[in-house]
């Protein structure tokens, strides 16, 4: 197993600018994952890791060594494509031995290697089957199969679960988790999903626009978004922004827009750190808003709010509520509303988060 | 219909009692109506029977009709060949002439050099469609997956070569040839051959290639082939259906061909079945019975080459690879 470094990566497609400068670090036996909006350049650098792109400038290292100019064959690395391209020609058994053979490995130890990840994955009945006569989920299967047997440094895996339904998508992803604490391998997976991220990775690195946005575990990433963007892709439902401006009074931080009048406490946010007038955006999961509680400590005043659209989940329901002319997305135990009913609505402190409204940048604690 | 309304204020027994009434009801009008239905349901089978049996019988016939179409002058041919010496003018229709006899066959293979023709032409012609085909998937390979200066424009020349008529093409080719010294030799045949069915062929393999996922490839890369290898072990494999046709192509082409052939080649011993079979037909005496048997024989291998790569005809042979 090993370590990988991205440094400085830069990718041009002509003037097109994909990559601007990633840096990125995989730990031994970590699983990595890389989330973004589609186009934000995350396959690419998996690619570039894989050898299947170019690197324009900056350094791709495994275990240290550098491997920018590296054939994709010398660098011991498995993928699982988003479209799992097995070989259609060759049976399921063939598609995993593949790599082995054109290493000349022994015929007993491809075939052991291939009954044993056949086992793991639960495939060993279609072994002699072409991948034809396959379902999308065993087909992925299968795809991971052709990389388990390699016992590559590196796994690497582009978007695995998007091509498969829902309910395939959440048994593959938990077969995936359990996959990783098996091989106890090096992982770097990509997906534009965050509940993908958020339930298997070790560490999240969140991209936009050819930039690392934010890296932490999970919770970091969750409750400390770096900025507006991360703020607003990780999570669902979506975070609430209220746009407003800052005002700060004798050591007391006020955000006032056109529609809403809170305090934000010095636990929130550092009075030092605003300006009296300074625009600000103020983000708050749906999760983190009460409806109709009495005050209490660490919770916001009371906001007078009229319920527009109410949807019932079950046992939780999703309230679109008004306030003034501000809509806000409020997740709470469902008690069955009519819209139109006035709420009286407050926020919780504890996961409220401000960002500056120019830098997009998270200024609260 | 019920009524909502009047149902809620009723008592549970007058509820009940309304239900009964209707079931009844209802099963009476289910009663009467069954029957006729069920007719109706008959009548509508038959005739979908009916119209079914039609469309198949039209089928039928319109395929009769196209083999017959081609079959006939095949028949015609083969009873030519059959026909004693002295009957070779007959008006006679029938496929087996009275006093059928192989004799044409025989003086055609005794008396003539028609068995070295028939090896001359098997020799270019095999070499030809070999060699025309390895040239052309690999450059059908770099047009389709290569990004190069004048791919576009590559494309279009293949093409528009293919609009220029055969005959035009003579006088420079025969100016070729004989300037590379290849004149009434295999390797000129095989030359102007192999390189005039290129474009077509390379069309067809750059057009199925194209449908081949580049992920395959990529995949044959990380398990660890170099691109060479990528190209031998998954995308020819993948690729028979459009390399056994580009093989048909130019087997039938070069099997078939007489001015090239004719312009080249200017030794009896040197002579494809094409143009050796013209030997036969003199200024004042054409022996139609050899010509017809040659002819006959000629059919032969390329019936061989079509039975067999029939088989690797099938196409769909990519399905499953990628989700689709």
């Amino acid at each position: 197993m090993a370590s990988v470094e991205f440094k400085n990566i830069v990718k041009r497609f002509k003037e097109n600018t994909v990559l601007n400068g990633v840096n990125v670090d995989i730990k031994d036996k970590e699983f990595l994952v890389i989330v973004g909006p589609s186009g934000c350049g995350k396959s690419t650098l998996l690619r570039m890791l894989a050898g299947l792109e170019t690197v324009t400038d900056g350094d791709i290292l495994i275990d240290g060594e550098r491997v920018n100019e590296y054939h994709p064959s010398k660098r011991n690395i498995a993928m699982v494509f988003q479209d799992y391209a097995l070989y259609p020609h060759m049976t399921v058994a063939e598609n995993m031995s593949f790599s082995l053979k054109l290493k000349k490995t022994p015929q007993e130890d491809i075939d052991a290697r291939v009954k044993e990840a056949a086992a793991t994955l639960q495939i060993t009945q279609y072994l002699a089957r072409k991948p034809q006569a396959l379902s999308g989920g065993q087909r992925q299967r299968v795809a991971i199969g052709r990389a388990i047997v390699r016992k590559p440094k590196v796994f690497l895996f582009d978007e695995p679960l998007s091509n498969l339904d829902a309910k395939l998508r959440e048994e593959m992803r938990v077969e995936i988790a359990k996959l990783h604490q098996r091989l106890n391998a090096t992982i770097l997976y990509v997906t534009h999903d965050q509940v993908e991220a958020m339930t298997l990775a070790d560490r999240i690195v969140v991209m936009y626009n050819g930039k690392v946005q934010q890296e932490g575990t999970p919770m970091e990433v969750y409750s400390k978004p770096a900025n507006l963007f991360v703020a607003g892709f990780i999570g669902s439902p979506t975070m609430n922004f209220l746009r407003g401006n800052a005002a700060v009074k004798g050591g007391k931080t006020e955000f006032i827009s056109n529609d809403i009048k809170i305090t934000l406490p010095a636990s929130l946010l550092d009075p030092k750190t605003v300006k009296d007038g300074q625009e600000i955006v103020v983000g708050v999961r749906p999760d983190d808003i009460s409806v109709d509680v009495p005050a209490k400590e660490g919770l916001t005043e009371a906001l007078e709010g009229k319920l527009d659209v109410s949807e019932l989940l079950g046992h939780r329901e999703n309230l679109y509520i008004y306030i003034g002319e501000t809509r806000v997305l409020a997740n709470t135990d469902a008690v069955g509303r009519t819209p139109g009913d006035k709420v009286k609505v407050r926020f919780n402190y504890a996961n409220m988060h401000v960002f500056d409204k120019a830098t997009e940048k998270r200024i609260s604690r | 219909m019920i009524d909502n309304k009047k149902t809620s204020a009723m008592s549970p027994e007058e509820l009940s009692e309304k239900y009964e009434k209707t079931k009844e009801s209802l099963d009476q009008l289910r009663g009467m109506l069954m029957p006729f239905l069920k007719a109706q349901y008959e009548k509508n089978r038959k005739s979908l029977e009916r119209r079914e049996k039609i469309k198949i019988f039209l089928i039928h016939l319109v395929i009769i009709i196209c083999c017959f179409i081609c079959i006939y002058p095949l028949l015609r041919i083969f009873s030519i060949s059959l026909r004693p010496g002295d009957k070779l003018f007959s008006t006679d229709l029938s496929l087996i002439p009275d006093g059928a006899t192989f004799s044409a066959y025989v003086s055609l293979l005794k008396n003539t050099n028609f068995l070295r023709w028939l090896w001359n032409s098997l020799v270019i012609t095999i070499a030809t469609s070999f060699i025309g085909v390895s040239l052309a998937s690999t450059a059908a390979y770099a047009f389709s997956r290569f990004r190069f200066p004048g791919k576009k424009i590559g494309m279009i020349i293949l093409l528009s070569s293919q609009m220029i008529p055969a005959g035009m093409l003579i006088l420079p080719l025969f100016l070729m040839i004989m300037k590379m010294n290849l004149m009434n030799s295999y390797l000129g045949m095989i030359i102007a051959y192999s390189v005039s069915s290129l474009p077509f062929s390379i069309w067809i393999l750059k057009g199925y290639y194209d449908t081949i996922p580049r992920s395959l490839e990529e995949a044959a890369l990380v398990d660890g082939t170099s691109a060479v290898g990528a190209f031998w072990r998954i995308i020819l494999p993948l690729s028979t259906p459009a390399l056994s046709i580009a093989f048909l192509f130019n087997f039938t082409t070069a099997w078939n061909e007489y001015l090239v052939a004719r312009v080249v080649l200017f030794s009896s011993q040197q002579y494809t079945w094409t143009l050796g079979l013209f030997e036969l037909q003199g200024q004042y005496l054409t022996q139609w019975g050899m010509f017809a048997a040659g002819s006959m024989l000629v059919t032969i291998p390329v019936l061989i080459v079509f039975l067999y790569s029939s088989k690797w005809l099938i196409s769909g042979l990519t399905l499953g690879s990628v989700k689709g």
